[in-house]
């Protein structure tokens, strides 16, 4: 109540104080004004989540059974997870093991349909539809002169990259681990030994659920220092200039070895102490969680020695590389310098500006092409020519001898009419099958295997063509239990008719479907 | 019609020549262009054509008579030699010159996407010819891949990108005004690759882009495909090397002047670092060396 009763006294004086003095903020200063864009920058990156549920319904078909919010979450865990050092994650492989928890949400319904929505979701993720497979939020800052600025804020959750096979797969960004574990955005080896020590903590405790997810943070956490060296590397192979070999990058790899060393002791001693748990849990629910925690901290173990190694190989890595590009003899003359003088500058200038000089790169460096003119006369002769004969065509085929093949056609064209004629019935009086195969055995011995075929096929009678078509009148056929006498055929005795259609009304409800 | 035009040009090359210059002179110059607009047509694979372009490095009103015929026509004589053939340019305006709007539907309309276009012709430039000696060396051939040119792209956007948050600026752009952007969080934004229902490349991607243009100057005979590795590996040619270094390098250079932006010379280091050993790395994107 005291709540209700503040807000209009508080939002009384601010009015008048806005347009008075021009100078005044809302926010006490630029810090408070940059943490409020922080702040609004992750929660724009969970805005496509939420969006996944609020436009299922526009899906066609019944989709209000699923919780998309949950596959998104679940497909950028996975990604997460399966990313690797060198290429990201496979999206089948991703949609695979999406499917599981998909299904579970609406067992009842078909597999393809929980496949679509795999799909759907992930594609929605990388957002398939824009032009640059991301995603945008508008949020407001202070400039420096207190002027109000709507900024544009890009970002993708999941992103596809270009394998060593040509392949595309996938990655998470780091937006997208922010918004699933959270609060990331502070120091990768401080949350890491953090983590840590609440995992042993929990564990002594025996409260593995809690211990689980700590466990799964960590893990989180050591993709993401993988992540960072894997940048590193690459931009080192690219120039070695372009990454700092004399502080930052030793540093980072002295943490990392060291930060290996000790996860190993650690994830080694939660080894044994879940192990423990597992053996000795007498709950069956304790006992599962144990085993998936071992599953997790075994994956995390891989992790670091997959880490390890590419540790190892970076000083190799760079002195070869140092070499490679060091030591590659100058050139006497000089020319322009295309990246420092040209792509550099013009990647800083705005758009605006940008596309000046680009454009004449374009309209100078692309080469020409001769454009192709065709005069109407050459385009009539060109029409009139003959194919040209073409020289080798190969050995000559034999022509096929072709034999007259006997007409084994069953019934002739006069046994088919007689049977029409006779399964021409009122609409009004149906007859029984072995009725019309005791007449149809009075004109000719043959005629009741026509009639009776034609008895049966109209047991199912086609009625989507007929329809179409526009056709009056269709002959059924209705078992109704009666068993059949005679002495040729056997089954059930069909009730034999012809429905009357409405042609016209079916054609004015085409007209509408139309 | 040629022959009129040449006897008009008789007259000036005349004096020169002692020789009187015959339609039969001028059939050979108009073939020797005609050879020359064949962009992927080298000397070496033609003797009437080595022939050409033999005679027109030994009979200088010849070479006029040639040249001649090339300027008439729209069309700027970048070099005569065995190794590049008749190198020739479209003059700005010329019936051969490529228009960015024949070349992309979506850069006729979108500016982004026009600067998107011509920037990966920059780059794919810039990373064929890393340091400047290379465009001067007419023995250089660059060697670069689809791939390797999008990630050398992202890094520098990278690299940008790092610069201002140390700066502390915010390079998130005014809603209202998208022209003021920077230009390399247009390049970053787009997405590097992407899925597509028929496994062929994703168009509006910036492997893509790259691709296309690629793809564009080997028609051009720019470019020779060397294999698939990396999103296709290629290596340059000799009229490519020519066609940037007298052209598109100076007419890029002058737009930037006319800016404002004078970027100093001097490979060694001013504006940046000189990003330039980059390029011997042709195998970016690739993984790593065992050594």
């Amino acid at each position: 109540m005291t709540v209700i009763a503040d807000q209009p006294t508080e939002h009384g004086p601010r009015p008048p104080a806005g347009p008075a003095v021009a100078a005044a903020r809302p926010a006490p200063g630029p810090a408070a004004d940059e943490g409020l864009a922080r702040r609004l920058k992750a929660l724009a990156c969970t805005a496509p989540l939420h969006d996944l549920d609020s436009r299922k319904v526009m899906l066609a078909g019944e989709y209000g059974g699923y919780a998309m919010a949950e596959v998104g979450l679940a497909a950028i865990d996975l990604v997460t997870l399966n990313m690797d050092f060198d290429t990201g994650a496979d999206r089948e492989i991703v949609l695979a093991r999406l499917l599981p928890r998909v299904a579970a949400q609406a067992p009842g319904r078909p597999a393809a349909e929980h496949q679509r929505v795999g799909r759907w979701v992930l594609e929605s993720l990388i957002n398939v539809g824009s032009v640059d497979r991301g995603f945008r939020a508008v949020y407001g800052t202070f400039g420096a002169d207190g002027e109000y600025v709507r900024r544009d804020y890009d970002f993708k959750l999941i992103e596809e990259v270009p394998g060593p096979d040509g392949g595309v797969y996938l990655r998470t960004t780091d937006e997208a681990v922010n918004v699933l574990v959270g609060a990331l955005d502070t120091d990768v080896t401080s949350a890491q030994i953090a983590a840590e020590v609440k995992l042993e903590v929990l564990i002594r405790r025996g409260r593995l659920a809690d211990a689980q997810l700590a466990a799964e943070q960590a893990r989180y956490r050591t993709v993401q220092y993988a992540e960072t060296l894997r940048r590193a590397l690459e931009a080192t192979r690219r120039n070695v200039r372009a990454v700092d070999w004399m502080q930052a990058i030793p540093d980072l790899i002295d943490e990392a070895l060291d930060h290996i060393a000790d996860r190993y002791r650690h994830e080694n001693a939660i080894l044994t102490n879940i192990r423990k748990a597992r053996d000795e849990a007498e709950d069956p629910e304790h006992k599962r969680r144990a085993a998936e925690l071992v599953d997790i901290v075994k994956d995390c173990i891989r992790r670091h020695t997959q880490l390890q190694t590419r540790l190892l190989e970076a000083g190799p890595l760079f002195r070869a590389e140092q070499d490679r590009q060091a030591f590659a003899t100058p050139g006497a003359r000089s020319g322009i310098d295309l990246y420092g003088q040209l792509l550099a500058p013009v990647l800083r200038l705005p758009i605006a500006q940008a596309v000046r000089p680009t454009g004449a790169f374009f309209a100078r460096g692309t080469g020409l092409r001769t454009p192709a003119s065709v005069r109407v006369a050459d385009l009539v002769d060109l029409l009139l020519t003959p194919p040209v004969e073409r020289e080798h065509l190969g050995a000559e085929l034999p022509d096929p001898d072709l034999v007259a093949t006997p007409d084994d056609s069953r019934f002739s064209e006069a046994q088919l009419e007689a049977a029409l004629v006779l399964l021409d019935l009122p609409a009004d009086a149906p007859r029984r099958l072995s009725g019309l195969l005791a007449e149809a055995r009075e004109q000719d011995p043959e005629l009741p295997y026509l009639v009776a075929l034609l008895a049966v096929h109209a047991a199912s009678p086609p009625v989507g063509t007929a329809y179409r078509q526009g056709e009056e009148r269709l002959l059924f056929a209705v078992d109704d239990g009666t068993p059949l006498h005679d002495p040729e055929f056997g089954g059930a005795d069909l009730v034999v008719g012809s429905a009357l259609l409405d042609a016209a009304g079916m054609a004015a409800d085409r007209k509408d479907a139309g | 019609m040629t022959t009129h035009h040449d006897t008009s040009w008789a007259p000036e090359t005349e004096p020169a020549a002692p020789a009187p210059i015959t339609p039969a002179d001028v059939a050979d110059a108009a073939r020797l262009v005609s050879f020359g607009l064949q962009a992927k047509l080298l000397p070496a694979r033609d003797t009437e054509y080595a022939e050409l372009v033999r005679r027109h490095r030994e009979d200088p009103p010849f070479a006029r008579l040639a040249d001649a015929v090339a300027t008439g026509m729209g069309l700027v004589v970048l070099e005569v030699s065995p190794r590049a053939g008749m190198a020739v340019a479209a003059a700005e305006d010329s019936v051969f010159a490529v228009r960015m709007g024949d070349y992309s539907r979506r850069a006729a309309s979108e500016s982004t996407d026009r600067f998107l276009h011509g920037l990966a012709h920059l780059a794919v430039a810039a990373m064929a010819f890393p340091r400047p000696e290379d465009l001067s060396d007419d023995g250089y051939l660059g060697r670069i891949t689809v791939n390797g040119v999008d990630a050398f792209v992202r890094q520098a956007c990278r690299r940008l990108e790092e610069q201002a948050a140390a700066d502390g600026d915010n390079t998130d752009p005014q809603s209202d005004a998208p022209g003021l952007e920077a230009a390399w969080r247009v390049w970053a934004r787009r997405t590097a690759t992407g899925a597509t229902k028929d496994a062929r490349r994703l168009s509006g991607s910036t492997i893509g882009i790259v691709a296309k243009a690629v793809l564009f100057l080997v028609d051009s005979g720019f470019l020779q495909k060397v294999s698939d590795d990396a999103g296709g590996t290629y290596r340059t040619t000799a009229r490519y090397q020519l066609q940037v270094r007298d052209l598109a390098g100076g007419a890029a250079m002058a737009e930037l002047l006319d800016l404002g932006i004078v970027p100093v010379s001097d490979g060694s280091a001013s504006l940046l670092p000189p990003d330039t050993g980059d390029d011997l790395v042709a195998d970016a994107g690739l993984p790593f060396h065992s050594l």
